[in-house]
């Protein structure tokens, strides 16, 4: 997994609630058996159908950070949602909430996702919407976001944190507890 | 201490937990399908892990495949080597694979309680959503995503974080004509999509006693529509007598023992949970959808909301273009193009009797192409045996091959560009159905008055 520690980037503004999973990659993009090739569709619907959905603007072509409202990645449980959004080249995500397992998904594949107050949220858009050169930092080992010469604190789980910085994957966690594993099955049997 | 029933499976389970860390929970089964399992198999393999438990894992092909009679033959090649793929996975690591003329093949949410491979107080996970279904049986049932496939297949567990549990009360008697699929639309308008977030669910009361196995399924269901991780209701008599003799089921002495220790799964008289609601349902009628979201639903004989009711303003008015309708306008008698059952939701044969006995001397409308999409195998050959195909057949509807079909755009079997789904699936997302489609969600009888009127319409609006 690829390490994240802080990031530099224009904003792109999602003004709406609710993002689902199938807004995200439609269904009909997920016949591949591999992990790759999903970041051209992302969003596919919504950019043909709407000329001025934000991802069909050129100023907003060079963003890695994705600021949305509600709810974020609601819907289904396919991670190719969170492969399509990392291979588009979004890094972070800037929500009031997410779904659980849209989260979920994303830290197993080192996208940053981060929770801020509406207020926050709608200033966020706000600014990317007038100025869409505006730079946003994002830096997860102090846990900051800044831009304008304004910073904001975010809230990032400990184990999840470690992971990141560190591009490690739950897998090796899990791994190195087998002795755990062992222990459980040989008093609960194997299910 | 008071446990509820969702901390009782969950304490029992947990392998490992640690201040800080995610818990470690151990899963007892895990269901495979087409589209999410290629990729954690991959993983594997280069990783060079093996797999922990492959007794503790089924599969079959349900998302991609066509439905039609010659479904043996799949035109899309991207979708065949998906479907291929797994087939050399699962005969690779000797896992089983419930394949088409199986007669258990189907959607894999319908096939595992069908097998008994889902039984109550166990941990299952599956790449999908609706892997809430399972909860109808009392087992902890998460849909998660396909690198959490690869942890348990590897290790037998995942890492999650201890959830909030959501008690979830219905009250009173509802009208002839509600079901189960009404009830859970009520509940998610109610608390809205991501009114459950964080949570599992428990439902109980009265109404929720009353109902078979396959209604309690299509309310477990849509637990993941208002967001939350899972739903879940306790095993009682009707849950022992659906499971008993089933494929996977304890046999014998076992299933005496089981018996018991199932029975006391249930939550202790005063258990506490994080959150409770109680959701009147005395004299309610059936519910529909008018939006693009699961919530946008209300009462069959109730008109649509104002753009200022509450919710995001620029979702409603996004939802009023995209469905072509107004605000405070009724849905009966708005013409349909399509009418679909079937679906992890009410592709059952509950589903199919109940559209049979509205379908049985009527006619589908000319306008109208109706799909009637068994679950599975098993739900088809059940269909066939009653004789229930020949009543589709004689109304003009089309009694396909299982899988998950019109449910989501991503087989042949799409709504067409601009036309309108009255649909007994989860899901009314933008293009869920097909690019541009339009769907309303409501139970199998609704759907199936409205196909023979041509219009939506309710059961008590037929002659
Ligand atoms: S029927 Fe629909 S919701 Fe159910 S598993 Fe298939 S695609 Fe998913």
């Amino acid at each position: 997994m690829k390490k994240f520690t802080t990031l530099h980037s224009h904003i792109i503004p999602l003004a709406i609630d609710n993002v689902d999973t199938d807004m995200i990659i439609p269904a009909q993009h997920l016949k591949s058996v591999s992990k790759e090739g999903y970041g051209e569709n992302v969003f596919s619907a919504l950019r043909s159908m709407y000329p001025d959905f934000v991802l069909n603007k050129p100023q907003y072509n060079t963003g890695k950070i994705l600021v949305s409202k509600e709810n974020f990645g609601c819907g289904s449980s396919r991670e190719h949602a969170v492969w399509a959004i990392q291979q588009y080249g979004i890094e972070t995500v800037i929500c009031n909430s997410f779904s659980d397992i849209f989260f979920n998904n994303s830290a197993k594949n080192g996208l940053l996702l981060i929770t801020q107050p509406l207020e926050v949220i709608n200033e966020m858009l706000a600014i990317a919407e007038n100025d869409p050169t505006t730079v946003m930092t994002v830096d997860l080992p102090n846990q900051s976001i800044s831009y304008n010469g304004k910073g904001y604190h975010f809230d990032y789980d400990g184990f999840r944190k470690h992971c990141l910085i560190n591009g490690l994957d739950d897998l090796d966690y899990l791994m190195s507890h087998t002795s755990e594993i062992n222990k459980y099955e040989e008093h609960h049997g194997k299910a | 201490m008071k446990q509820n029933i969702i901390n009782k499976i969950w304490n029992t389970h947990l392998v490992h937990s640690k201040a800080g860390f995610p818990e470690m929970l151990y899963i007892d089964r895990i269901l495979l399908h087409e589209v999410t399992s290629a990729q954690a198999f991959a993983e594997l393999k280069n990783r060079n892990i093996p797999i922990r438990n492959k007794h503790n894992i089924i599969a079959t092909i349900d998302h991609s495949i066509p439905t039609d009679k010659n479904r043996i033959v799949i035109a899309d090649e991207i979708a065949r080597k998906q479907v291929d793929t797994l087939r050399a996975n699962c005969k690779e690591t000797g896992i089983t694979i419930y394949d088409i003329d199986s007669h258990h093949q189907g959607i894999v949410h319908v096939v595992g309680p069908e097998l008994g491979f889902t039984l109550p107080g166990k941990t299952i996970i599956c790449g999908d959503s609706h892997t809430s279904t399972h909860g109808a049986f009392g087992a902890l049932a998460f849909g998660v995503g396909t690198s959490e496939i690869t942890h348990a297949m590897a290790s037998s567990c995942i890492l999650q974080d201890k959830p909030k549990t959501y008690k979830v009360e219905f009250k009173g008697m509802p009208n002839q004509y509600f079901t189960a699929k009404d009830a859970i639309l009520k509940l998610i308008a109610e608390i809205g999509i991501g009114g459950g977030k964080g949570c599992v669910i428990e439902y109980v009361g009265e109404y929720i006693r009353s109902l078979s196995m396959e209604a309690r399924m299509t309310i477990c269901n849509m637990s993941i529509e208002c967001g939350a991780r899972a739903g879940l209701i306790a095993p009682d008599a009707t849950t022992l007598s659906y499971l008993e003799g089933r494929e996977y089921a304890p046999k014998g002495a076992n299933w005496g023992q089981a018996k018991q220790e199932w029975l006391a799964l249930a939550s202790d008289e005063g258990a506490d949970y994080d959150y409770s609601i109680t959701i009147d349902i005395t004299g309610a009628g059936p519910m529909i959808t008018w939006g693009i979201n699961p919530e946008h639903a209300i009462a069959l004989n109730e008109t649509t909301p104002a753009i200022n009711a509450g919710g995001d303003k620029a979702t409603l008015e996004k939802a009023y273009a995209y469905t072509q309708l107004q605000p405070g306008q009724s849905l009966v008698g708005t013409a349909i193009d399509f009418a679909f059952v079937g679906s992890c939701t009410n592709g059952r044969i509950e589903d199919l009797r109940a559209v049979a006995k509205i379908l049985d001397g009527r006619k589908v409308a000319n306008n109208v192409t109706m799909y009637i999409v068994p679950g599975s195998e098993q739900v088809m050959e059940m269909a066939q045996a009653e004789g229930l195909d020949k009543i589709f057949a004689a109304a003009g509807a089309d009694f396909r091959m299982p899988g998950c079909s019109m449910c989501l755009a991503m087989n042949p079997d799409k709504v067409p560009e601009g036309k309108r789904c009255i649909s007994t699936t989860n899901r009314n997302f933008i293009g869920r159905q097909g690019p541009n489609s339009i769907t309303h969600l409501a139970s199998p009888q609704t759907v199936a008055a409205s196909a023979v009127l041509g219009k939506i319409a309710g059961q008590e609006h037929l002659a």
